[in-house]
């Protein structure tokens, strides 16, 4: 069995501690986390959303999303990897520093990957980039000769194709 | 009902209305108005332990001798912490259990405040589930839900953390008891498509095999009586993990005794060469399994479990069934019985001609002496001298646990009671203060360690305070046996810190604590001194000095296969593979 990443999706109860609990457990059972976001999607019913990448082979992938189901304030965990295609994006915000000719290419390289330039100063700018993650990583590289300060990643944010929701009850 | 009630009142009334008579506990400054409330009401007998640890266990006693929830109080801070060993413990073992812990106030929380510890945070992976319960609203409905969680499908321990300031504070008491969870749904019946090929696989099984645990126990003893049927009608020879002994009664002609690291040779070997393994509320654990590559490998997997996630973690199977033992092993017998599924049966003859090959190894037996008590044979005698009564077993950890395990014989569940998942030393006196509680009028014995017995021997103040008339059955080697003999085999007989030195005089350590101290080293008087234990009205302590040495077999050692067993005692001699030594 060979190893894959897998982006779950996992529904939870917006109570006090419940990320602690899901990534408690990948610590505790010794399952990697690559990408990780949190946030909540519906105040009334007080739900939120957690989206985890993670590596495994398939025996691994099913433990674990047997593992997290088993936490008390988890509604279900859907693997988007599986079956019907799925959507991720992650965004970054990139900050990049230089003048004259490195600026230039900054800004064109920003252009052709269709990075959005949300501040720019004399000597600077943070573009905000969106795509795959693979995409993200690739603009983050070239802008490093070019004067890279840091990079803000957000971790992806996943969904399936087509019409049905995710998580259907 | 609905009436004005301060939280302190509030976790009585719930646990009241829980059925709780029982609560074993030690109190502390976080947990003062909730003591308070306590000694102003009667319909709930607190017990004070001598330590936290106890408490735990003693409600894991309690717990697994009667079906229901072991209740714990104790304070925050060390209170808590002190009980994260049973807590931890229950977890392993799958014991309903709530732990009410009490935490300063709402307004200190976050600020190292005096006796301060996150027990939310510390107990998170050791509980089912944990609560901090910030407003008095909440309370109510989160202790019933603890007592739904903890006792409801795989059962657990739940931590619920009060603020002293919620101990305070009023709010109205419903009784309204919770049985449902918006997120938390327990799956009870197994599916029928499943257990239908369960029962085409078993109906053709030439060697069949039921392999059980610590689940049947769990599901209650109407899963017992279900699992015997089950057997009878199919005829499969049965073995359980340390966990499920006294499921099947070991009077049973299909029983194959314990499996395992310590097992039967007839069980491990029958295991290893069944084609169908029909696994009943049992979980693969490497006790059992040793080589996972090389496990059962002729089987087709009948996985019956109420944890889907027991399913597949170690061991692929074949079938799994997710559900309650009880309602699977009804939906089983019915079947069976409407398809009338004995008829067209294979003969197990040749089966059990295998079987009987391994039995008559006699894989338990042991070099008996005049002049030194054999460990196998002061148990085999408290078998012989407690058989016909009222008794229940409980152990430390270590080779006296297995010898129990080997030699005591039960008949029905919950009759036994030991730490399988954790290994807790220190676990079976307490333990046994639970029990006696729960079955006043019982004998209720643990088999112990000179080791382990030192771990929580204050309880023996405990057993004298509420005339609790438990017996502590040494089995002294003045090693920590199982230590010794893992250091014998593996590493060169270096026996790094495995002597107990400066023992204490247990004969006066028990008189000190006014319990009755008895010592035997003749095997001519062991009969009689387990007699005087018996017949004693209140605690006893017995010192049984036993031959030093002994190993504790047969054994698989780690990372070998069940049909690699050592079964006589050539212990040092044995090659351990490098992989094995890495394997505890
Ligand atoms: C709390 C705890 N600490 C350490 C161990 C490791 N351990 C397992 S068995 C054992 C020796 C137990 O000695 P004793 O109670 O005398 O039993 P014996 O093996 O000699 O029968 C030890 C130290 C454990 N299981 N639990
Ligand atoms: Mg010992």
């Amino acid at each position: 069995m060979q190893d894959h990443h897998h982006t779950l999706s996992i529904l939870v109860d917006n109570e006090a501690g419940v990320l602690a609990r899901v990534i408690g457990l990948f610590s505790a059972r010794g399952y990697n986390i690559e990408s990780l976001t949190v946030s909540e999607i519906d105040p009334v019913s007080n739900m939120s959303r957690i989206t985890v990448v993670t590596t495994g082979n398939e025996k691994v992938i099913t433990q674990i999303q047997q593992q997290i189901v088993r936490l008390v304030p988890v509604h279900s965990v859907v693997d988007l990897s599986l079956g019907t295609a799925s959507v991720e994006r992650e965004m970054a915000l990139v900050k990049v520093a230089g003048v004259g000719q490195k600026r230039v290419e900054a800004l064109r390289l920003a252009e052709a990957f269709r990075a959005h330039t949300v501040d720019a100063a004399v000597d600077s700018f943070i573009f905000e980039i969106t795509g795959r993650t693979e995409k993200v990583t690739q603009f983050i590289n070239l802008m490093k000769p070019l004067g890279l300060v840091e990079a803000s990643r957000t971790g992806i944010a996943a969904t399936s194709r087509g019409s049905e929701a995710v998580h259907t009850e | 009902m609905s009436m004005k009630a301060t939280g302190a009142e509030i976790i009585l009334l719930a646990l009241k209305d829980q059925g709780v008579d029982t609560l074993f506990g030690y109190p502390g400054g976080a947990v003062l108005p909730i003591y308070d409330a306590i000694y102003q009401q009667n319909h709930i007998n607190h017990y004070l332990v001598r330590h936290e640890q106890g408490a735990t266990h003693a409600a894991e006693g309690y717990a697994r001798s009667t079906g229901k929830v072991g209740c714990v109080l104790v304070t925050s801070g060390p209170g808590a912490t002190n009980a994260i060993t049973g807590i931890a413990d229950a977890l392993l073992d799958s014991i309903p259990m709530v732990v009410i812990t009490g935490q300063v106030g709402t307004p200190l929380i976050g600020t190292d405040a005096f006796q301060e510890a996150d027990i939310v945070g510390i107990t998170r992976s050791c509980t089912k589930h944990n609560y901090l319960v910030r407003n008095v609203e909440d309370l109510e409905r989160t202790l019933h839900e603890a007592f739904y969680i903890a006792s409801s499908g795989r059962p657990g321990p739940v931590v619920v953390d009060i603020p002293k300031d919620v101990q305070f504070a009023e709010y109205v008491y419903t009784g309204e008891i919770v049985k449902s969870h918006k997120t938390y749904r327990p799956i009870t019946d197994g599916a029928a498509d499943q257990i239908a090929e369960a029962i085409n696989l078993i109906k053709n099984a030439k060697k069949p095999i039921f392999y059980t645990g610590g689940g049947v126990i769990n599901s209650g003893p109407e899963a017992s009586k279900l699992l015997q049927e089950l057997v009878e009608l199919t005829g499969a020879p049965v073995t359980s993990t340390l966990m499920g002994l006294g499921a099947y009664p070991a009077s049973g002609d299909k029983w194959l005794n314990m499996l395992g690291m310590h097992g039967s040779y007839e069980a491990n070997m029958a295991m290893h060469d069944c084609d169908v393994m029909i696994c009943v509320g049992a979980r693969f654990d490497d006790r059992i399994t040793g080589r996972v590559d090389a496990f059962a490998p002729f089987s087709k997997k009948i996985h019956i479990d109420i944890d889907p996630s027991s399913i597949g973690k170690i061991i692929p199977v074949d079938v799994p069934i997710i559900g309650d033992v009880k309602s699977v092993l009804a939906d089983m017998i019915k079947l069976w019985k409407d398809g009338n599924c004995s008829q067209g049966q294979p003969s197990l003859d040749a089966w059990f001609k295998d079987i009987n090959s391994w039995r008559a190894r006699r894989s338990f037996d042991y070099n008996k002496t005049d002049d030194v008590i054999a460990p196998q044979y002061a148990v085999e005698r408290l078998y012989e001298l407690t058989k016909d009564k009222n008794t229940y077993i409980t152990t430390e950890v270590g080779q006296h646990q297995m010898w129990a395990a080997q030699h005591y014989k039960f008949e029905e569940p919950n009759r036994w009671m030991t730490s399988g998942g954790l290994g807790t030393m220190g676990y079976g006196l307490p333990a046994a203060i639970g029990v006696q509680v729960a079955h006043p009028d019982a004998l209720v014995v643990d088999i112990a360690g000179e080791g382990s017995i030192q771990m929580c021997m204050q309880e023996m103040s405990t057993a004298m305070q509420f005339g609790l008339p438990i017996k502590i059955f040494i089995l002294n080697n003045e090693r920590l046996g199982m230590v010794r003999q893992w250091q014998q085999l593996l590493h060169g007989e270096r026996y790094s810190s495995t002597y107990s030195e400066s023992l204490p005089d247990f004969v006066k350590m028990a008189e000190a604590f006014g319990c009755l101290g008895l010592q035997v080293s003749d095997p001519a008087k062991l009969d009689e001194t387990i007699l005087e234990m018996i017949d004693y009205n209140g605690p006893v302590l017995v010192d049984v000095l036993v031959e030093k040495n002994a190993n504790c077999l047969p054994m698989i050692p780690s990372g070998a296969v069940h049909n690699e067993m050592i079964l006589e005692d050539v212990l040092a001699d044995t090659e351990v593979s490098d992989a094995g030594k890495r394997l505890v």
